[in-house]
C-alpha cells in the first residue's frame, strides 16, 4: 500500500516488540496519573478548530454554523434584504472563542458565499483550494523556522462540510467536480440541505444515490475507510458511512413544542425540530463533528494531509523560506495544480489497495 | 476570478456565548483516547556511580523487577546501556526505557566520564531532528527515545557535591531535565542531611546549574510542586525486599538496629521522588524535553549547518542544499528499492528455471528407463516368440 495512504491517526496500536519485554508490576506506581496530566495541559492550552462550509448560496450553511455552535456565528442573511450576491467567490473567516464546563475552544468559520452561483463555475473551487494550500503553507513556514514557537497557531481548515442541494435526483457535475479535489487535500463531510423539503422515503432514495455516485467517481469523505484503525472503529465508522451524507436541517430560533423549548422551524403545517431524530439527522452531523471526531479530524488533517502538502513541497525543491513575513513563491503554480500530485499517486494507490480488500 | 479574503486580526477574537450545550466538552476526553491506544513513551536516565543503587531504585519506583546484572568496577571507560520495558496500568501503556550509565565514576582519570552521556542524549536529538526533516517522515509513531528525566546520584558524604558531579551536572543541565538524588540515604543521619542538603543546592546555584524546576504555574499542581522543591535533593532509599512490619508487608531493609522504611516519609523522600517523577510531573518532563531541550539542540544544529532564519541571502542556498539532499536521499531509497525488488524478481525467475530445468531432466531420465524397459520387455516377448516358433 502506498505510503502516502498509511494509517495516519496516531492510534496504531503497536505490538511490543521483541526488544521491549512486558513487565509484571507487583502493585500500583501510579503512571496513570499521566492521564490527568494531560487533560490539565489540554485545557490550559485550550482547543482549536477551524471549519468550512461550501454551498451556494440560501442552503443555509450559515443558519447550519449557528445551530451547531448554538451562537450568533455569523449573521444570517435574510432573503429579500439588500444583500447581492458577489460577483465572485470570496471566502470569509471568522473566529471566535468559546467555552463549555472550562473548556475553552478557538473556532475559526470560513464560509464561501458566492460559490456556484455564476453562470459559469468552471473551476470555482481554485479560490478554495488556493485557500487550503494558503493555511497548509502557513503551517509549514512556522515548521521550517530555526526559532520556532512553542504552539504553532494552527489554522488549517480541519473539515469542509458541502452542502449538496435538495434535488432529490443525485449529485450534479459541479458536487462531483469539487468533491473529487476537495477530498484529497481536506476532509470532506457532504450533508444534505434543506432536508425539510424530501420525505423520508425521497431522503433514503437520494442518499443511497448519492452513494452510488460517490464510489463511482471514488470520491473518499471522511471518516475514511482506509484510516480506520481496528475493529472497533470499523464497526463505528461503517455504521457513520452508512448515513452520509447526513439529511439536515439548520435552524436558530426556539418555539414552544410540548412545553419544551426546542430549536426548530415554524411551518404552517408543523415545527421540524432540529435535534429531533426522526425529523432531521442533524444530532448525527453535531455528534459526529463536535462530540466524538474532532479530535480525529485534527489528527488526520495534521498526519496525512498536511503530511502530504509538505512531500510534495518539498518534493519540488523550491523551498525558500526568506524570512519570518513569508514571501508568496513564485516557481509555485496555484493551489490546483499542488493537489493533482499527491491526487494521481494516491489514486493509484488507493485503485490498488481496493483492489487488495477486494483479494480479503 | 477574485478572491478576496477576510483574515480577521487578532483584536477580533470575540467571546460567543452559548445558548445551549453544544458538547465540546467531550475534547479533553477525546483527546486522551487518542493518547491511551497510541501509548506514552517515557525515557530516564540514571547518572552515578556504580553500586550507588540505581538499578535498585527503578526497581522500586516501578514497582517490578528489572532484569539486570550488577556492573563490575573494572570498566575501561563510561558507556550507557539502554533498556525498554513495557509497562501497563489500568488502561494506560507505557514504554519505559532505562539508561544506565556503566562504569561511571569507576576510572582513575575522570576527565572524560561526561563525554559519552552527552553523546549519547545528542543522539537521540538528532535521531529525531532527522525524522522530523525526512522529506516522508512518520511522527506520529516515532518511538521517542529522547530522555525525559536524568535522576543524578549524589554519593552520600554528608559533606558536599564531588567536583565529577559538578563539572557532569553543569554539562548536562542544558540538555536534560535534571533531578538531583541523595542515593543511598539510610547512611545519613537527620541533622547531617539537612546541613548536606543545604550544602549542595547552594553549590548548584553558585554554579549556576540547571536543574529541573517543578512547574508552579498551574493551579492545580502549583502548590504540591512547591512544597516538594523545598526538599530538593531528594534522599531516596530503593529496596525490594519485603520485611513485615507491623501486620503488613511493606518494602525496607533491614538492619541489625533497625528497619528502614522506604515508603515511610519520616526515613526518607522516596515517596515525594516518585509523587514528582511520576504522578504529577511526567508529562510536563516530557513537554520540556520536546519545547526547550530539543528546540534548542535543533536550533544549535541548523544554525551550525549555516542556517538563519532572518538573512534572505544565505539561507536559500544553504536549506535548498538540504532539501535537495534530502530529496535525493528520497529518490536513491525509492531508487534502490525498485533494483532490491528486480533483483529479488530476477533470482526468483532463476530458481524457477532450475527447478523446472530438474523436473525436466528428471521427466528425460524416466523416459529414457522406461523407453529401455519397454525394449527389454519387447525383447523377452520376441525371443519367447521365436522359442515357440521353434517349437512348433
Amino acid at each position: 500500500m502506498d505510503p502516502l495512504r498509511q494509517s495516519p491517526s496516531p492510534c496504531s496500536s503497536r505490538p511490543s516488540s521483541p526488544k521491549t519485554p512486558p513487565c509484571e508490576m507487583l502493585g500500583y506506581v501510579g503512571i496513570e496519573a499521566v492521564l490527568d496530566q494531560l487533560k490539565i495541559k489540554a485545557m490550559k492550552m485550550g482547543f482549536e478548530f477551524n471549519i468550512m462550509v461550501v454551498g451556494q448560496s440560501g442552503l443555509g450553511k450559515s443558519t447550519m454554523l449557528n445551530t451547531l455552535f448554538k451562537s450568533k456565528v455569523w449573521k444570517c442573511t435574510l432573503p429579500g434584504l439588500a444583500m447581492p450576491t458577489p460577483q465572485t467567490l470570496q471566502l470569509k473567516s471568522v473566529t471566535h472563542v468559546i467555552e463549555e464546563k472550562g473548556v475553552k475552544l478557538k473556532l475559526t468559520v470560513t464560509d464561501t458565499p458566492g460559490f456556484g452561483d455564476q453562470i459559469n463555475n468552471d473551476k470555482c473551487w481554485n479560490p478554495i483550494l488556493g485557500y487550503i494550500n494558503e493555511q497548509y503553507e502557513r503551517y509549514l513556514q512556522e515548521e521550517i523556522l530555526i526559532t520556532r514557537q512553542r504552539h504553532i497557531p494552527d489554522t488549517r481548515v480541519h473539515c469542509c462540510v458541502y452542502f449538496v442541494p435538495p434535488t432529490g435526483h443525485c449529485l450534479r457535475p459541479l458536487d462531483i467536480e469539487f468533491l473529487q479535489r476537495l477530498c484529497r487535500t481536506v476532509n470532506v463531510v457532504p450533508v444534505i440541505a434543506r432536508a425539510d423539503s424530501l420525505t423520508l422515503e425521497e431522503r433514503e432514495a437520494f442518499r443511497r444515490r448519492i452513494q452510488h455516485n460517490l464510489r463511482t467517481h471514488c470520491i473518499e469523505v471522511y471518516p475514511q475507510k482506509c484510516f480506520d484503525e481496528d475493529i472497533n472503529d470499523r464497526i463505528l465508522n461503517s455504521k457513520i458511512r452508512d448515513r452520509i451524507p447526513f439529511a439536515v436541517v439548520g435552524a436558530d430560533r426556539q418555539h414552544l413544542v410540548n412545553g419544551r423549548c426546542v430549536l426548530g422551524r415554524k411551518t404552517k403545517w408543523g415545527i421540524i425540530e432540529v435535534e429531533n431524530m426522526e425529523h432531521c439527522e442533524f444530532p448525527l452531523l453535531r455528534d459526529l463533528l463536535i462530540r466524538s471526531h474532532l479530535q480525529d479530524l485534527k489528527d488526520i488533517t495534521h498526519n496525512v494531509h498536511y503530511e502530504n502538502y509538505r512531500v510534495c513541497r518539498l518534493n519540488e525543491s523550491h523551498v525558500l523560506p526568506h524570512g519570518p513575513c513569508w514571501v508568496n513563491l513564485a516557481p509555485t503554480p496555484p493551489g490546483p495544480s499542488v493537489a493533482p500530485g499527491p491526487s494521481k499517486a494516491c489514486r493509484q494507490a488507493r485503485e490498488d489497495s481496493d483492489d487488495n480488500e477486494d483479494d480479503y | 476570478m477574485a478572491v478576496a479574503v477576510g483574515r480577521p486580526s487578532n483584536e477580533e477574537l470575540r467571546n460567543l456565548s452559548l445558548s445551549g450545550h453544544v458538547g465540546f466538552d467531550s475534547l479533553p476526553d477525546q483527546l486522551v483516547n487518542k493518547s491511551t491506544s497510541q501509548g506514552f513513551c517515557f525515557n530516564i536516565l540514571c547518572v552515578g556511580e556504580t553500586g550507588i543503587g540505581k538499578s535498585t531504585l527503578m526497581d522500586t519506583l516501578f514497582n517490578t523487577k528489572f532484569e539486570s546484572d550488577p556492573a563490575t568496577h573494572n570498566e575501561p571507560g563510561v558507556r550507557l546501556k539502554a533498556r525498554s520495558y513495557e509497562l501497563q496500568e489500568s488502561n494506560v501503556r507505557l514504554k519505559l526505557t532505562i539508561v544506565d550509565t556503566v562504569g561511571f565514576g569507576d576510572q582513575i582519570n575522570k576527565d572524560d566520564s561526561y563525554k559519552p552521556i552527552v553523546e549519547y542524549i545528542d543522539a537521540q536529538f538528532e535521531a529525531y531532528l532527522q525524522e522530523e526533516l525526512k522529506i516522508k517522515r512518520s511522527l506520529f509513531n516515532y518511538h521517542d527515545t529522547r530522555i525525559h528525566a536524568c535522576l543524578y546520584f549524589i554519593a552520600p558524604t554528608g559533606h558536599s557535591l564531588k567536583s565529577l558531579d559538578l563539572v557532569t551536572m553543569k554539562k548536562l543541565d542544558s540538555k536534560v531535565n535534571i533531578i538531583p538524588i541523595i542515593a543511598k540515604a539510610d547512611t545519613i543521619a537527620k541533622n547531617e542531611l539537612h546541613k548536606f542538603k543545604s550544602k549542595i543546592m547552594s553549590e548548584l546555584v553558585s554554579n549556576g546549574v540547571q536543574i529541573y524546576q517543578f512547574p508552579t504555574d498551574e493551579e492545580t499542581v502549583a502548590e504540591i510542586n512547591a512544597t516538594m522543591s523545598v526538599h530538593l535533593p531528594f534522599a531516596v532509599v530503593g529496596s525490594t525486599e519485603e520485611v513485615k512490619i507491623g501486620n503488613k508487608m511493606a518494602k525496607a531493609r533491614q538492619y541489625p538496629w533497625g528497619v528502614v522504611q522506604v515508603e515511610n516519609e519520616n526515613h526518607c523522600d522516596f515517596v515525594k521522588l516518585r509523587e514528582m517523577l511520576i504522578r504529577v510531573n511526567m508529562e510536563d518532563l516530557r513537554e520540556q524535553t520536546h519545547t526547550r531541550h530539543y528546540e534548542l539542540y535543533r536550533r544549535c544544529k541548523l544554525e551550525e549547518m549555516g542556517f538563519k532564519d532572518t538573512d534572505p541571502d544565505s539561507k536559500p542556498f544553504s536549506l535548498q542544499e538540504t532539501y535537495e539532499a534530502k530529496r535525493n536521499e528520497f529518490l536513491g531509497e525509492l531508487q534502490k528499492k525498485e533494483e532490491e525488488m528486480r533483483q529479488m524478481f530476477v533470482m526468483r525467475v532463476k530458481e524457477k528455471e532450475a527447478e523446472l530445468k530438474e523436473a525436466e531432466k528428471e521427466l528425460h531420465e524416466k523416459f529414457d528407463l522406461l523407453k529401455r524397459t519397454h525394449q527389454e520387455e519387447k525383447k523377452k516377448v520376441e525371443d519367447k516368440k521365436k522359442e515357440l516358433e521353434e517349437e512348433l
